[in-house]
């Protein structure tokens, strides 16, 4: 890779690499999620 | 006797929204053979005029009825505005798919508009985010509204796994709502030289985010009103009966959130050390939009819910709606590029103005032919009360 | 309650945004200096005549469309104008405390520029050479980079419906990669450009302070100004005087909305955390009032169910003692119509 000269090549890089680390993330809280609660109890439907 | 003025005025406004509609479409027509120097009178200094400061940055901030009701509701657990969601989302949806719409009018090359995207993300920009978020959010707009088209087109399978998905939705839409209202607001961050100091804070984007909230909620109100009065007769006995709870709490909320903003609003104005342009004319307009608009309509919610006064509510929810669009043209507009000699300086045309106008009149029939034939106002009799509250997390357990 | 806690939660959410950004803005302590050895140009608006030759020669060098009136014409400049889509770079003649003087505008190029960190497709491009470079090819025409431009520069062709572009100088991209001086330095007839590497310009402009210092005032605009830019300047009288703001500040567009933009991760981080919270809450709530409920149905039930029984085993108590007392009649009637019997009968 090239060296970075301006702050604006650094952020544009560190930027790409952050939105696909929140799509990453967004997918994994989801996961989490269903991983937390799948041993709870079924739902009653009311 | 009374059907015959309800009808009078149901022509009255098939005949005026028939008028700007052609209006419009002459518009359009001018605007995609003589570009935008033909209608528009933005010039090299004033790039951005009144389809951003009204279609964009209004219409978002308004549209954030969506978010607020569907939180309020879902994860907030407050199941007494349950009646109000499918309202709030469906004119959030038309809202944000409106605001895209006139954004097609607004860029030069609107075919482009996915470009940032899918062929070459500047991710540096304020502006990837917010174009980011949008299409996000629009989506998931459009899959919460489903479940009412599915209902209506009797495909109950579908809906049910749509239903299911609830919580995570609405989650997804309160985080790319923060994303997206916040950015706007930061949108101005990168020109501390154009916009009056007034306005230009480094908290541009809580500030933006905060109002969409109480934006949001006035709208629901305001909105609900002009429902209430002319398609009474849609709504279903939940519906009505809940209206007024909805009408106080979000009454309510709306002020102590306005509250907080007036706060955050002069505690920026004093860790930017600009509370001295405050004796200046802008100074004049400033306090005009934080008193006037906010602190005034704060105070009006707060006698309102306090003495169950629904009228006062009512006209509290158009002040601040108007408080939010003066804020919003402030800062777009009015305190940007405060500097240039008024010769400079920008003012709508006409045609612009028209374009404007056209889009919220297709927001209103669009809305009007969707309320009058899917259960918006009511619940469909065939899908039970209250089942579609969130199973955890979607995906069944 | 619930509502107490609902706006309490937003307030928190508010706080921490804040805090969170403040926090982004103290952490950007990485330092960038800029490409080594790029060009820029010093313009030293002392010695600027206001000959427009500047401005011919970046038209031709350009092909921009000639303009209504010719560039010798010099009565153009009793009016200000600014850079347009027609002319990439303009000269203005400005009244001073030191009499007439000229300053010709165009693209700065700045070190760390405003248009490119604004444009959401990458459309502009700082090159190695210092230059500022726009890419037609991807441009949505959203017009963001003339709203972020401090230096109101770039110029949009308004009047083109079907494919608007940005127009803007771009120091001759082209000639300086082949060696050659950007079209206006060449045509300067007064040397009040320098074309060189930026910092040699900067040294030449400290060593003409310096040697003549009542002729310049003791400031280099560009050097610093929104970051530095590629072309500085010289003057003799203080910029504002000259149509150059002086109060642009020194950060530049990337620093300026770094804090908004490292915020954004951190909602999208913290969001789900407090929002699933929020949620778990207002559940349990939920779980624990349809729980009482239940129990006081129950309740309920029970104690009618207790009632009841009370309330027949009294009625069956009442109906024995009643029956008891029914049978007893009966018996004593019997009795005493048996005693009655016998003397009927002894009667008849």
């Amino acid at each position: 890779m090239d060296a970075i000269y301006t702050l604006h090549d650094f952020m544009l890089n560190s930027k790409n690499w952050i939105y696909i680390l929140m799509g990453l993330g967004l997918i994994m809280y989801v996961c989490w999620w269903l991983f937390l609660t799948s041993r709870d109890e079924p739902k009653r439907i009311t | 006797m009374s059907q015959d003025t309800a009808a009078g005025k149901g022509n009255l406004f098939n005949i005026i929204s028939g008028i700007i509609i052609l209006a419009g479409l002459v518009v359009t027509f001018l605007r995609f053979t003589q570009g935008l120097g033909g209608v528009t009178n933005l010039d090299n200094n004033n790039p951005w005029g009144v389809w951003i400061g009204f279609d964009l940055l209004c219409g978002v901030a308004l549209a954030a009825g969506g978010y607020t009701t569907s939180a309020a509701c879902y994860i907030f657990g407050l199941k007494r505005f349950h009646s109000a969601v499918r309202p709030a989302i469906l004119t959030a949806f038309l809202g944000y798919a409106f605001v895209v719409f006139a954004l097609h009018y607004d860029v030069g090359r609107p075919w482009r508009l996915p470009y940032p995207i899918f062929v070459s993300p500047g991710t540096t920009s304020l502006l990837f985010e917010v174009g980011l978020c949008v299409f996000l959010y629009v989506s998931v707009l459009f899959i919460e509204f489903t479940p009412a088209a599915f209902e209506w087109l009797g495909f109950k399978k579908i809906r049910k796994v749509v239903v299911k998905l609830t919580l995570a939705l609405t989650i997804m839409g309160v985080i790319l709502s923060t994303m997206h209202q916040s950015s706007l607001g930061a949108l101005f961050t990168i020109a501390p030289s154009k916009l009056h100091p007034l306005w230009y804070s480094t908290y541009l984007p809580v500030y933006f985010f905060i109002s969409s909230i109480f934006a949001g909620m006035s709208m629901v109100i305001f909105e609900g009103t002009l429902s209430h009065h002319y398609m009474h007769g849609l709504m279903d006995k939940t519906h009505l009966d809940e209206a007024d709870g909805v009408v106080l709490g979000f009454a309510r909320g709306a002020s102590m959130v306005m509250m907080g903003y007036v706060f955050i609003k002069i505690i920026g104005l004093v860790s930017d050390g600009t509370w001295q342009y405050l004796s200046s004319g802008y100074g004049l307009l400033f306090l005009t939009e934080l008193l006037c608009f906010v602190a005034l309509p704060a105070m009006l919610y707060g006698i309102g819910s306090r003495e169950k006064n629904l009228k006062l509510i009512r006209w509290t929810s158009l002040l601040t709606v108007l408080g939010i669009v003066f804020n919003r043209f402030n800062i777009s507009m009015v305190a940007f590029n405060y500097q240039l000699p008024s010769s400079q300086r920008y003012f709508p045309s006409l045609m612009e103005i028209v374009i404007s106008i056209f889009v919220v009149t297709l927001i209103v029939t669009v809305f009007r032919f969707i309320t009058t034939r899917m259960p918006i106002f009511y619940e469909h009799p065939e899908y039970a009360e209250h089942e579609e509250e969130p199973a955890a997390h979607g995906h069944g357990h | 309650m619930q509502r107490r806690k609902f706006l309490g939660l937003l307030g928190a959410a508010g706080l921490m945004t804040t805090a969170v950004a403040g926090q982004a803005q103290a952490a950007g302590s990485k330092h960038f200096e800029g490409y080594p050895d790029s060009f820029g140009v010093l313009h030293d608006t002392t010695r600027c005549i206001g000959c427009r030759k500047c401005e011919a020669a970046c038209n031709t060098v350009n092909k921009l469309p000639k303009p209504d009136k010719p560039f010798d014409d010099l009565k153009v400049l009793e009016t200000e104008r600014r850079t347009t889509d027609t002319a990439y770079t303009v000269v203005n003649k400005y009244e001073t405390s030191k009499g007439l003087k000229f300053r010709k505008i165009q693209c700065n190029h700045c070190l760390e520029p405003a248009c490119a960190s604004a444009c959401f497709v990458k459309a502009f491009t700082k090159n190695p050479t210092g230059s500022v470079t726009y890419d037609e090819s991807v441009c949505v025409g959203c017009r963001y980079c003339m709203v972020a431009c401090s230096f109101n520069i770039p110029a949009y062709t308004y009047n083109d419906p079907i494919t608007p572009k940005i127009m803007k100088c771009t120091m001759c991209q082209p000639l300086i990669a082949e060696g050659k001086l950007p079209g206006c330095v060449e045509a300067c007839p007064k040397e009040a450009l320098t074309f060189g590497k930026r910092v040699d310009l900067i040294k030449v402009a400290r060593e003409r302070i310096r040697q003549y210092p009542d002729r310049y005032v003791d400031q280099i605009y560009g050097e610093r100004e929104m970051g530095g830019t590629a072309w500085i300047y010289l003057n003799g009288v203080p910029s504002p005087e000259v149509g150059m703001r002086d109060d642009l500040g020194v950060a530049s567009a990337p620093e300026l909305t770094g804090g908004a933009l490292a915020t954004v991760p951190m909602i999208v981080g913290l969001w789900p955390v407090l929002l699933t919270g929020i949620y778990a809450v207002s559940k349990r709530k939920d779980k624990i009032a349809k729980e009482e409920k239940r129990q006081a149905v129950t309740a309920a039930l029970t104690k009618a169910a207790a009632d009841a029984e009370v309330k027949l085993s009294a009625a069956l108590t009442k109906a024995e003692v009643e029956n008891k007392k029914q049978i007893e009649v009966a018996v004593k009637k019997a009795v005493e119509e048996s005693a009655k019997q016998p003397k009927t009968e002894g009667e008849a």
